[in-house]
């Protein structure tokens, strides 16, 4: 079942020169995409800095306001949504975001950081909040003592686990999460990892996740999708997109990724140049100037999402025969 | 390059042959630095008794977490120590020269010219006042007694040697009007550009994006090729040892506490901590497996606990490991190991696990 389905969803801004200065440029920092996010599943979210993703997140969590197309959560358009119904939503929706030394308040004991949010969002006993916050700490993995500190005495990896907690507080059904371990130690990084893993079993969550570590987004998610300058050029089930990548960015993505041991050989494709602006971004499929693969319909005509092998892949070579029409290996990248 | 002049050809690889030394570029031999506070009473051992050595041409990768040591240890190599840092023991030993011995006034000389470093954060190692000509020229005019136009004339082929784009335009600009990945790129060629033997890189593509690290991360290896530099990585990152390095040391808290070639270190480690940070480790496509994490947290270098640091989170640890602190065994040849499981002999450490149980 679908807790949250996106369709259509664009988020333009307007780029402004100056104080009086008059409209430069529309940045199509989200155009367009389309995703849905089952209960108790993850959505991955993968692409480079400008890709769109963070806008995706703060759309997600209502932070932002779409200038096209519609949220759908549990069935209720985000847009035609009453006072209540959007409360309800923020209550059901919460975010774990990167940076656990930034995101808790210093001066807040645990037990208010945790509460904070029951405290406005239900009116509850005091004694009711209390047991409530031992209960998340506990569900979290840190003592009872933990409520009573301040965040400078935790380390990073626990202040990411009484950042989960506070986003529990509510119990929502869907957690927005954005490079949640990306600023931890490496040997904290897999206690977090897990601690997810567990709260989604136990508690039946949906996940957005986001990171550009693609092994951890790998590993998390149950369904990746990739973004390329605001759209989505290919989705689809995490280990088959993760093993057998089909858009030429997918591709140059996933063996851009670190290999996890030096035995590992495996093809390189270095993409050449860096990601345009998205400001003014490329005509025809985004991707193209840095494609190794690009032809000349690529500079023209903007590919679709089509269902090429269990998945949605955005790519001309998939175009006609609905499988990949191979260009040799090293051809030379177009500019 | 015909027009190139004499001095700038040597940028190109041209495949300069290196000269024939024997012994390693730099060996640290013992090497210990700690901070002291004001009045002395916190002492805080951040690099301990470390040695480790580097063949000219190689590149070696030191992993720890943060508070590991591993950026003092980098700090240390080039005598750029904050105030309240001291060497307190060993030597460093560099083309055979003691760096531990030397002057400030000496090491002017061997910093940026024979030692190089790259920093973390691209956007904060470039002055945002000068022009890319100016930064890029200054090592030249001060190590190589070069006017002005020559060393301009340099810089516009060092642009060039790390794929720049237009370099006679691009020398006039500032910090500003790069990418980043351009200025870290930038921040290689001031790097490279006195021609260095050893470049020490500490994180140089965390704020990089995947494709461009790759770029980066490619760049360097055939600056390196090109040049024969010997190059020390500084990381966090595994997956960076597994592309680019050939020898790894991995430290905990301040110490070394295994080190060796990388894929012998990867294929069997003798060490519980590098062993549980391998398996922590999310690899493509096993979605179904649980990680194995490493309880606890990281130790505070200023109350170390006695014997072994990493014994309070070892899995395997026996109780001679919490009392006394292992020395670095050699487990094989060019392997070592701060760990009593490494101890006896060269068994595998499932075995070693066992013995050390009964």
């Amino acid at each position: 079942m679908a807790i949250l389905e996106a369709a259509g969803l664009t988020k333009h801004f307007h780029a402004r020169r100056g104080i009086f200065g008059g409209e430069r440029g529309v940045v199509r920092a989200v155009d367009g995409i389309s995703f849905t996010i089952e209960a108790g599943r993850t959505l991955g979210v993968v692409g480079e800095s400008g890709c769109g993703k963070t806008t995706t997140a703060k759309l997600v969590l209502g932070l932002e306001d779409p200038t096209g197309g519609t949220i759908r959560f549990d069935g209720h358009d985000l847009q035609g949504l009453d006072p209540a119904g959007r409360r309800y939503y923020r209550k059901s929706v919460q975010a774990v975001f990167q940076d656990p030394y930034a995101s808790l308040n210093p001066r807040m004991r645990v037990d208010a950081i945790i509460a904070e949010p029951l405290v406005t969002n239900e009116s509850l006993p005091t004694a009711e909040v209390r047991s409530r916050v031992l209960r998340l700490l506990d569900l979290v993995g840190l003592p009872a003592r933990a409520a009573d500190l301040f965040p400078h005495e935790f380390s990073g990896g626990q202040r990411q686990r009484i950042a989960i907690a506070r986003a529990l507080a509510l119990s929502p059904k869907l957690i927005v999460l954005d490079e949640p371990v990306s600023a931890l130690d490496v040997s904290i990084r897999a206690q977090i990892l897990n601690l997810l893993r567990d709260l989604q079993a136990e508690l039946g969550l949906s996940y957005l996740f986001i990171a550009h570590d693609l092994a951890a987004v790998a590993h998390m998610s149950h369904t990746i999708v990739v973004m390329y300058l605001g759209k989505i050029v290919e989705s689809g089930d995490a280990r088959t997109l993760a093993r057998t990548p089909k858009h030429p960015y997918t591709e140059a993505l996933f063996s851009a990724a670190l290999p996890s041991h030096p035995d590992e050989r495996r093809e390189e494709i270095i993409l050449s140049g860096e990601v345009p602006s998205p400001l003014n971004p490329p005509s025809g499929c985004r991707f193209h100037p840095r494609c190794p693969h690009a032809m000349a319909r690529c500079g023209d005509e903007e590919p679709l999402l089509t269902d090429v092998e269990n998945r949605l892949v955005a790519c001309h070579l998939y175009d006609e025969h609905r499988a990949p029409i191979r260009i040799a290996a090293g051809a030379a990248p177009v500019f | 390059m015909s027009n190139s002049t004499p001095s700038s050809a040597s940028y190109e690889p041209t495949g300069r042959r290196l000269p024939v030394k024997t012994g390693p570029l730099l060996e640290l031999d013992n090497l210990s630095t700690h901070y002291v506070s004001s009045r002395g009473t916190r002492v805080v051992r951040a690099v301990d008794q470390v040695s480790l050595r580097i063949n000219a041409g190689e590149t070696l990768g030191i992993v720890g977490e943060s508070g590991s040591g591993k950026s003092t240890l980098a700090l240390t190599i080039l005598r750029v120590l904050p105030p309240a840092a001291r060497i307190v023991g060993g030597r460093m030993l560099f083309e055979g020269e003691d760096l531990v011995q030397k002057s400030d006034d000496e090491m002017r000389h061997i910093r940026g010219k024979r030692i190089a470093m790259i920093l973390q954060d691209p956007m904060a190692s470039l002055n945002p006042l000068f022009t890319l000509g100016d930064q890029i020229a200054e090592p030249i005019r001060v190590h190589e007694r070069v006017g002005r136009a020559t060393a301009w004339n340099q810089a516009r082929n060092l642009l060039k040697s790390v794929r720049i784009p237009s370099p006679e335009t691009r020398v006039k600009q500032y910090p500003h009007e790069m990418s980043g990945g351009m200025r870290q790129r930038i921040v290689g060629a001031i790097g490279i550009s006195c021609e260095p033997r050893l470049l020490i890189a500490d994180e140089p593509t965390t704020s990089l994006d995947l494709t461009i690290q790759a770029q980066y991360l490619n760049l360097l290896r055939e600056l390196q090729r090109a040049h024969g530099l010997a190059l020390i990585f500084i990381t966090h990152n595994l997956g960076i040892v597994a592309k680019m390095c050939d020898q790894l040391a991995v430290m905990y808290a301040g110490r070394v506490v295994e080190s060796g070639p990388v894929s012998r270190i990867f294929n069997t480690p003798r060490h519980p901590y590098t062993e549980a940070l391998l398996n922590s480790i999310p690899r493509m496509g096993d979605s179904e497996q649980r990680l194995t994490a490493i309880e606890g947290q990281p130790p505070d270098l200023a109350a170390l606990p006695p014997g072994c640091a990493f014994a309070p989170r070892c899995v395997r640890a026996v109780e001679r490991c919490r009392v006394e602190a292992p020395p670095e065994f050699t487990p094989d040849r060019g392997h070592t190991a701060r760990c009593w499981l490494a101890a006896s002999d060269p068994a595998p450490p499932d075995m070693l696990v066992q013995s050390g149980r009964a």
